[in-house]
């Protein structure tokens, strides 16, 4: 096939782009040569239109051992213990296959963390589907949740937390970011810089398919109704595999065969062995004939654009060729060399004998192009003035039993009972909690983890909700009893040729960038996902944010659950009564104007050190964040956990009850303290200047507030345990 | 006491298996699935995990594989073979038990704990088990037991049903049955005995900050049993 600027098009490539890489090349490429463009030009690989503004991002501090750039970011946990973590999305292939899509979202995390050298101890995700009415949903959800414990269970790394929401600006593009998280001895981490010249390359794994060619590009365009039509592009996941490939790995990684080692991800081939090469500013020469094939004839074209799953590419020391063989042999798994590293700073391909494709590496890398597009700021809407009169009309108890069997907020135990938590036998606090948790094998340590994202609070003010996700994250760690250390990102965001999307895109970054940087909670790894946008209408912004924490004596560990009768319930931080934006406003107000609820960075620092104290030194024994639905849903989530009631204590002064109740006021904790730990709780409170309020006592079966409320908590288990499995059976 | 616990390729609760029988001070090794024989142990534990991918059918590949015929000819010889989960699966397989297990009642992965009720304490696992009700763990897709009529008349006669999915206060009913298993049958043993296969996982219980304590009572009692 000739190439000429049509095929470039249909390649995803913009016309300026392929008149740039004429000029660069000096000819015309061929057909496999723009292939190879198209793949590493593409959003995806090139981050073409977000690099500027990630470059900005908090990425450093004292923990951190790697940080952005490489397959996953690694923080220090102590005593030579690291832990290897990212977020990804898989997005445009999950709507079009959701089973295929999310199974092989998480089988590419995993690949990245053991790709380092680590072992994998624990998996999240942070799904998102449009509105419960609309038809797909309930089918996209059940293939998601299969897709992720399909591959997740078999591979047998534990599922510890996850976030499931529901929103309408999903109905044409859902969202599926996985995360995993990986434990490796600090000195033992794997890179993919190649080094050295004449270094044999090595493939290992699945044979290569025809399955999810063209892949990144989809990935890197928007929707339409031929959408269907892409199936093809989407990978097919073998987790059995994954599972071998896994071992075979970390059995090599033991000695020092290994120079550089990457998977290969999004655009396969092309991509893995391009940047190997670029980080190492090498060269690489590939001879295509040598890659193992699943299906027969297949070009060098379809070679170097495959994304079939569970496949690795190694630069290997030389003469340990046989040495590796062996082990990969002995898990029935593919070994081949297929090239060696030049110091010609090009790739070169050869197939049957002849050279297909010859391009200087700098063009793919850094020479992409980078686009600094144009965006436009959000300004904060104006704050609501709610016409409290309107209230009166509404029953404290129907509001919470209403909030409680939310979509966002209910129960999400359907969906994490298909997912193995508790396999590698350390998971020592499961889904459904503020955050995972699990112990550091053998050890005393125990790693936190949460994902968290508030879709519209960054719709709303994405400055605002960039910092509050950032903060909510934290605000999750702590309330486990952990030290958040460092974040992964997965920014899914709308069509960043549209000023509106690129604003958002731009603000939200800032706004994480301020608060890790205040919280000093680095971001070491990530990804951008953009184009979630079908025929022009695209999703609401939703950076996603993983935190890491850790509690170094898992003993120390909170949980929320209410413990015992006659203990004192404090909220630690300040209510002021945010309605704007919160699920109160929505759900009873049916009001969705006005901005999110203030972030003060002073605050969530400096309450969340309090916290730390209180929970190093035992005094507290139960804790939880105050989020979506304010107060009385986050201590209503408590009561049902721990199967206790509470005793609320009347409001003090002019205080108004739905905003006391369900405003959504950022920096905030609801803990549960003994009586004897009272004294000194409030010596610590004062200490560090903390406001707080004496919300009431753990007493019998029911919530009580004066006359308002006298809800057994059967009855709210029943209408916040539910709603999720009713709506998948009807 | 000592044991040894087989490596399929797929298997993923070996190292639990490992961590649990060292816990409570059974000798323990590890014997990969091509090796042609298996050190010499007093009980041999098939782990939970996806054997060979459980491709064909759950079990099945893993019941052809080399050191079968070993743990065959072990549990053929009165020795104590122990299948949790896919372990139980390829003992059915491999006809050392008897039935099969298939796909859960309601067609999802399970990941919870039950309560499951010990039927038989004249064997070599629960004999003088201080409990009757024991709180484990279960995480499969395919639990749900079944055999044929007569299979199922020669369990009871035999009083080879080993454990049973019941409520918190013992109660035997479909509501306590998660995953249609006929009977609510959680465990099976062989003729003899020695051979026990479950769907839950012991291992995964064995000390209080995990899902519960009550796979400890489990592996302790093996071990009381032989001394």
């Amino acid at each position: 096939m000739e190439v000429t600027e049509a095929v470039a098009i249909d390649h995803g490539l913009k016309k300026e782009e392929f008149s740039k890489i004429c000029e660069l090349l000096n000819r015309t490429p061929n057909l496999t040569e723009l292939a190879i463009f198209s793949a590493m030009w593409n959003e995806h690989c090139s981050y073409k239109s977000s690099r500027k503004h990630l470059k900005k991002m908090h990425t450093k501090g004292k923990q951190v051992i790697q940080g952005p750039g490489e397959n996953a970011g690694v923080i220090d946990i102590g005593d030579d213990d690291a832990i290897v973590f990212k977020i990804e999305s898989h997005n445009h292939p999950s709507f079009i296959e959701p089973y295929q899509g999310a199974a092989t979202g998480v089988g590419g995390i995993m690949r990245d963390v053991f790709t380092m050298g680590a072992r994998p101890i624990a998996n999240l995700n942070s799904i998102h589907f449009g509105s419960p009415q609309h038809k797909k949903t309930r089918n996209l959800l059940r293939g998601v949740v299969k897709g992720i414990g399909g591959y997740g269970n078999c591979i047998g790394v534990p599922t510890i937390a996850g976030q499931t929401t529901f929103d309408e600006s999903y109905n044409g593009n859902i969202l599926v970011n996985a995360m995993t998280l990986g434990l490796v001895n600090k000195n033992k981490i794997f890179y993919s810089k190649a080094a050295g010249l004449d270094k044999p390359v090595i493939y290992v794994g699945s044979k290569t398919g025809r399955d999810g060619i063209h892949g990144a590009s989809m990935a890197s365009a928007t929707f339409d109704d031929k959408i269907e039509e892409k199936k093809p592009t989407v990978q097919v996941g073998d987790p059995f595999t994954e599972k071998l490939l896994l071992e075979a790995c970390l059995e090599l990684m033991a000695d020092n065969s290994i120079i550089a080692i990457q998977d290969m991800g999004a655009a396969g081939l092309t991509s893995s062995s391009v940047e190997m090469a670029s980080k190492g500013n090498l060269g690489i020469e590939l001879n295509l004939s040598e890659v193992p094939c699943r299906e027969e004839k297949m070009t060098p074209y379809e070679i170097m654009l495959s994304e079939s799953q569970e496949r690795m590419l190694i630069v290997l020391e030389k003469g340990k060729e046989e040495h590796a063989k062996k082990i990969f042999d002995k898990w029935n798994l593919d070994f081949a060399v297929i090239g060696k590293t030049t110091n010609s700073k090009k790739i070169q391909l050869i197939f049957d004998n002849k050279k297909v494709a010859e391009i200087p590496i700098d063009l793919l890398a850094e020479n992409a192009p980078i686009y600094d597009r144009p965006w436009k700021k959000t300004k904060l809407p104006q704050k609501l003035k709610f016409d409290k009169d309107e209230f009166k009309s509404l029953k404290l108890p129907d509001c919470l039993k209403k909030i409680l069997s939310n979509s966002n907020i209910s129960d999400k135990k359907w969906i994490w009972d298909q997912y193995d938590h508790t396999v590698m036998g350390d998971t020592i606090q499961k889904p459904g909690g503020d955050a995972g948790v699990v112990r550091v094998h053998g050890t005393n340590k125990a790693v936190a983890a949460s994902v968290d994202s508030s879709a519209l609070y960054c719709f709303s003010h994405p400055l605002t909700g960039g910092k509050q996700i950032v903060c909510e994250s934290y605000r999750n760690l702590i309330s486990v009893g952990a030290k958040p250390i460092a974040i992964t990102n997965c920014l899914n965001f709308g069509n960043p040729e549209k000023e509106k999307n690129m604003g958002e895109f731009v603000e939200c970054v800032e706004g994480i960038t301020e608060a890790s940087k205040y919280l000093d909670f680095p971001v070491v790894s990530g990804n951008v996902s953009f184009y979630n946008e079908t025929k022009d209408k695209g999703i609401k912004p939703t950076p996603t944010i993983g935190g890491v924490g850790l509690i170094s004596d898992y003993q120390q560990m909170l949980t929320m659950d209410f413990k015992t009768e006659g203990n004192l319930v404090y909220v630690i931080g300040k209510t002021d009564g945010h309605l704007d934006q919160s699920i109160f406003a929505r759900e009873l107000l049916n009001e969705k104007k006005g901005p999110p609820p203030t972030v003060n960075l002073f605050n969530e620092k400096n309450i969340g050190e309090t916290l730390l104290d209180l929970s190093r030194k035992n005094l507290i024994v139960s804790c939880h964040d105050v989020s979506l639905g304010g107060i009385l849903t986050a201590v209503s989530k408590m009561c049902i956990k721990g199967k206790k009631g509470i005793k609320i204590n009347s409001l003090k002064g002019l205080t108004n009850k739905y905003e006391y109740f369900f405003g959504e006021d950022q920096a905030r904790y609801i803990v549960e303290i003994p009586r004897a730990s009272l004294k000194k709780v409030i010596e610590i409170l004062n200490k560090y200047s903390v406001h707080f309020d004496d919300l009431g006592i753990i007493d019998g079966n029911s919530i009580k507030y004066n006359d308002d409320i006298n809800l057994p908590i059967e009855e709210l288990a029943d209408a916040h345990k539910y709603w999720l499995k009713k709506y998948m059976d009807s | 006491m000592r044991s040894s616990v087989i490596i399929f390729p797929g298997s993923n609760c070996d190292r639990d298996m490992d961590v649990a029988l060292r816990k409570f001070g059974f000798k323990n090794q590890m014997v990969w699935h091509n090796d042609k024989s298996i050190p010499k142990s007093d009980l041999i534990v098939l782990p939970g995990g996806f054997s060979y991918g459980d491709y064909l059918r759950c079990g099945s590949i893993a019941s052809k594989s080399k050191i079968i015929k070993s743990v065959i000819d072990f549990a053929n010889s009165g020795g104590l073979v122990l299948g949790i989960c896919n372990g139980f699966q390829i003992l059915t397989e491999t006809g050392l038990l008897k039935g099969i297990l298939q796909q859960n009642k309601f067609l999802n992965f399970i990941c919870r704990n039950v309560f499951v009720k010990v039927k038989d304490k004249q064997n070599k696992y629960f004999k003088d088990l201080k409990k009757d009700l024991l709180e484990l763990h279960i995480a499969h897709n395919e639990g749900n037991y079944f055999c044929s009529d007569d299979e199922l008349k020669s369990l009871e006669d035999n009083n080879q049903i080993a454990v049973t999915y019941c409520g918190e206060d013992g109660t035997e009913d479909e509501t306590t049955n998660p995953n249609g298993a006929i009977k609510n049958i959680a465990g099976i043993f062989n003729n003899n005995k020695n051979v026990l296969g479950m769907m839950p996982h012991p291992e995964r219980m064995i000390d209080k900050y995990l899902s519960g304590e009550d796979g400890s009572l489990f592996f302790k009692n093996i071990i009381d049993n032989f001394k």
